[in-house]
């Protein structure tokens, strides 16, 4: 009882350091101004992206894999080279990327398909653009009905998160499902799962090349720019960037790269002709910190929160369930019962959880034609995966039970089946509880990897608002506040459990 | 007692007839129990003594239909048990028989009053609440327990918890009651204790068997069964019998302590 009482009496106490932390600043760098000098003196840029962004931006080759290319790495080693220093590539997270740039410390310059939004111009210094794109509208060849954005009002479209895409197909009154990478949505259209995806158009083009199965739904439109990001207010290196980009442009390496990936259009020449319309002058007032802004996030991330139980409770219940049918056979059953019970443990413990997601939601669908939706995919794996947990603490328990118990009972004149339905079994359980609740409360936080199918729980919400809103630590703060919550009402839970469990 | 007896006095009420159990494991065969013959009649006292291994358990077992015989016959107040299935077998343990055994085996965290109520709970047709009750507490207050209804195992002495163990047994109202070296867990005193609370139960009629490995406690019994390698060696009705009452009269009187219990 010692531990459960100290949780609760440490979790609003953790929580009330967590709020007096978010009351400070987030260390800005934005003081740090000039690196020019910097740079030249090591004699090399050191440029991030994230090699999961694909192709055509940056991959590696299907015939060689050690190797990185993509028009953005032959974009990034072409810049280098004009400002007179070498390259050196810095994987990063791309979600991160931004933060990873005011933060410091890692990578001079972000050259990762950025676009030159007010959002981004708040943040970080944004170059002259060296990549013009549209939005580019993807349908399944067999839907002919989807011709534009504007007859999508109710039908889903896939995005990648905080992105143009994003805000456009909700501003379009789309039911948007956010991804956090370029390839999965095209998964889920091919499955049927969504309508539509809503992408920047060099993605479109690259993925619809090996996929029969889908077409390009309307011309690319609405124009954005991808820019090279620098720190803020380090006005130096953002100028030699400009005047390097222009005379790459002029001198046609951009031309030469880019049509070599297929990606040269009449667009480009924006490139040449942009000048400055005073976004990054007159840039949008940069939102105070989140946590400033609790009215506004605070509801936004207990919306979020909802999932996050919802998908934890359900999953714990399956795994509540089907952990103790793993648990009776293990214990009590007949051999093959007892080896299946033994190699499912072994097989759900010693696999990681990711692959099992990716397994049930994609590997279902494409090998048996299972199209679970995400949340059913989310549940199921989620449960399955901790009923081999639970499995083991029901084991452990029914072990623990004295078996004079058993004797007893059968000696009272108990059926076996009464025994252990009424002797055995409410023992075990509440010598398991402790391990049960832990495991619940551990589900709350694993939950957050079902982010990677689409459904957006309470990290998610978090990473996608904390991007937006520049503070890490404020809203982060919430978002822990919300997760002790919810941890702390589920030992609270357990405990009323665990006094009722009689005997 | 009850008015389902099938008594009469030329059957035995038990009768044991060239009863053999064997444990096979594997390759390995043990004969735990050979060739056994025994009747006990009713209303009679009997201890069960042998060294570790003998076999007495397995006897117990099979008297409490617990556990059925390899070969050989055994009739219970004239009821054929090898031709009764699961479920009558259940039933039969429930209505006829009260087992005590050395570990108590309690229901933790659940008082006094509710463990023995437990062998009335899954009855059918169900047993009235307040009738349970009843009984349960008429039961506890025969081993004198009166006053501690409400008490969980873990706030009862060892001695406590065997008297405790004791009513769960006669709550139903048995015939016999098959006792699993009772006082193996319990101090000198608290043995007699128990042993005035079988000699009453003796007298008012309740056949007895038990298992003991002290001649001391055995003394208390009107007869004594000696077992070795699975065989009855010996069966003797010494003449003089020790009386427990009067020994605890005797006795310097001690407040029976409510401590922690014994394992
Ligand atoms: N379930 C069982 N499986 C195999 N052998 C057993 C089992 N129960 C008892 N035995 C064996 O039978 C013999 C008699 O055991 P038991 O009746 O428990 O003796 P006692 O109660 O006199 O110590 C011992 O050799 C014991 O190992
Ligand atoms: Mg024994």
């Amino acid at each position: 009882m010692t531990p459960s009482r100290f949780r609760a009496l440490s979790a609003p106490v953790l929580v009330l350091v967590l709020f007096v932390l978010g009351l400070f600043p987030a260390p800005s760098s934005s003081a740090r101004a000039d690196s020019w000098e910097g740079l030249t003196n090591r004699g090399v840029v050191r440029w991030a992206n994230d090699a999961e962004g694909g192709a055509p931006y940056i991959f590696h080759p299907a015939d060689d894999a050690s190797k990185l290319v993509g028009f953005e790495v032959e974009f990034a080693e072409a810049l280098c080279s004009r400002l007179g220093l070498r390259s050196e590539f810095v994987q990063y997270n791309w979600a991160n990327l931004i933060p990873g740039l005011r933060q410091g410390g890692n990578f001079d310059i972000v050259v990762a398909a950025l676009e030159r939004t007010p959002e981004n111009l708040a943040q970080v210094g944004m170059s002259r653009p060296y990549f013009v794109f549209g939005q580019q509208l993807v349908a399944r060849a067999a839907d002919t009905g989807i011709t534009s954005l504007d007859g999508l009002r109710g039908r889903t479209v896939g995005v990648l998160g905080a992105t143009l895409s994003q805000r456009l197909a909700t501003e379009a009154g789309a039911e948007v499902r956010v991804y956090d990478e370029n390839v999965n949505y095209f998964r889920d259209l091919e499955l049927g799962r969504i309508d539509a995806v809503l992408t920047d158009s060099p993605i479109a083009e690259v993925n619809l090349r090996d996929r029969p199965l889908l077409r390009r739904a309307g011309r690319p439109f609405a124009p954005g720019f991808y820019a090279v990001a620098v720190p803020a207010g380090d006005t130096r290196l953002l100028e030699r960037i400009d005047g390097a980009i222009l005379e790459l442009y002029r001198d046609g390496t951009l031309e030469r790269i880019y049509r070599k990936h297929g990606l040269w259009s009449s667009e480009q020449a924006t490139i040449g002709t942009w000048t400055d319309s005073g976004e990054a002058a007159n840039p949008v007032t940069r939102p105070a910190g989140g946590f400033a802004r609790w009215n506004v996030y605070l509801p936004i991330l207990l919306r979020a929160a909802v999932t996050t139980v919802w998908v934890t409770c359900a999953s714990m219940a399956l795994a509540v369930a089907w952990g103790l049918v793993l648990a009776v056979g293990r214990v009590y059953g007949p051999a093959p019962a007892r080896w299946f019970s033994i190699a499912y443990v072994e097989v759900f413990r010693g696999t990681p959880l990711l692959l099992q997601l990716y397994f049930v939601y994609f590997g279902l669908a494409q090998q048996l034609g299972w199209k679970l939706s995400a949340g059913a995919a989310a549940v199921l794996t989620l449960g399955l995966n901790y009923a081999a947990n639970e499995a083991e603490n029901y084991r452990a328990g029914l072990q623990a039970v004295p078996r004079g118990q058993t004797e007893a009972a059968l000696a009272l004149g108990m059926t076996p089946w009464l025994t252990f339905r009424r002797i055995l079994l409410p023992q075990a359980l509440r010598i398991s509880l402790p391990s049960v609740t832990n495991d619940f409360i551990a589900l709350f936080k694993d939950s957050s990897i079902v982010s990677v199918i689409g459904l957006v729980e309470l990290t998610k919400e978090f990473l996608i608002r904390a991007l937006d809103a520049g503070d890490y630590l404020g809203l982060g703060v919430m978002t822990a506040a919300i997760y002790f919550a919810m941890g702390w009402a589920a030992s609270a839970a357990a405990r009323a459990i665990e006094r009722r469990l009689h005997p | 007692m009850t008015a389902t007896r099938s008594t009469s006095a030329a059957t035995p009420f038990i009768e044991l007839s060239r009863l053999c159990r064997t444990y096979v494991s594997g390759e390995v065969k043990v004969h735990a129990v050979r060739d056994v013959s025994l009747t006990i009649g009713r209303g009679d006292f009997v201890a069960v003594m042998g060294s570790s291994g003998s076999g007495k358990s397995t006897l117990m077992n099979t008297l409490g239909c617990l556990d059925r015989p390899t070969s050989g016959s055994y009739r219970l107040d004239g009821v054929d048990v090898d031709g009764l299935d699961r479920s009558a077998l259940a039933h039969f343990r429930n209505h006829r028989l009260g087992f005590v055994f050395q570990g108590f085996h309690l229901l933790p965290r659940t008082s006094a009053l509710e463990n023995v109520e437990l062998p009335l709970l899954y009855r059918v047709p169900m047993i009235p609440a307040s009738t349970r009750r009843s009984q349960a507490r008429s039961a506890l207050g025969r081993v004198g327990l009166a006053e501690r209804l409400d008490h969980h195992p873990s706030q009862l002495s060892g001695g406590q918890q065997q008297r405790v163990a004791i009513a769960r047994a006669l709550v139903t109202q048995p015939d016999l009651i098959l006792a699993d070296e009772p006082t193996g867990n319990l101090d000198t005193r608290t043995s007699i204790e128990v042993m005035a609370l079988f000699q009453d139960l003796n007298a008012a009629g309740i056949t007895i068997v038990m298992v003991t490995h002290e001649p001391d406690i055995a003394a208390f019994c009107h007869r004594t069964i000696l077992m070795r390698d699975g065989r009855i060696v010996s069966d003797t009705r010494p003449s003089a019998r020790r009386d427990a009452r009067r020994e605890l009269a005797g006795l310097p009187v001690v407040d029976v302590p409510t401590g922690p219990s014994e394992p």
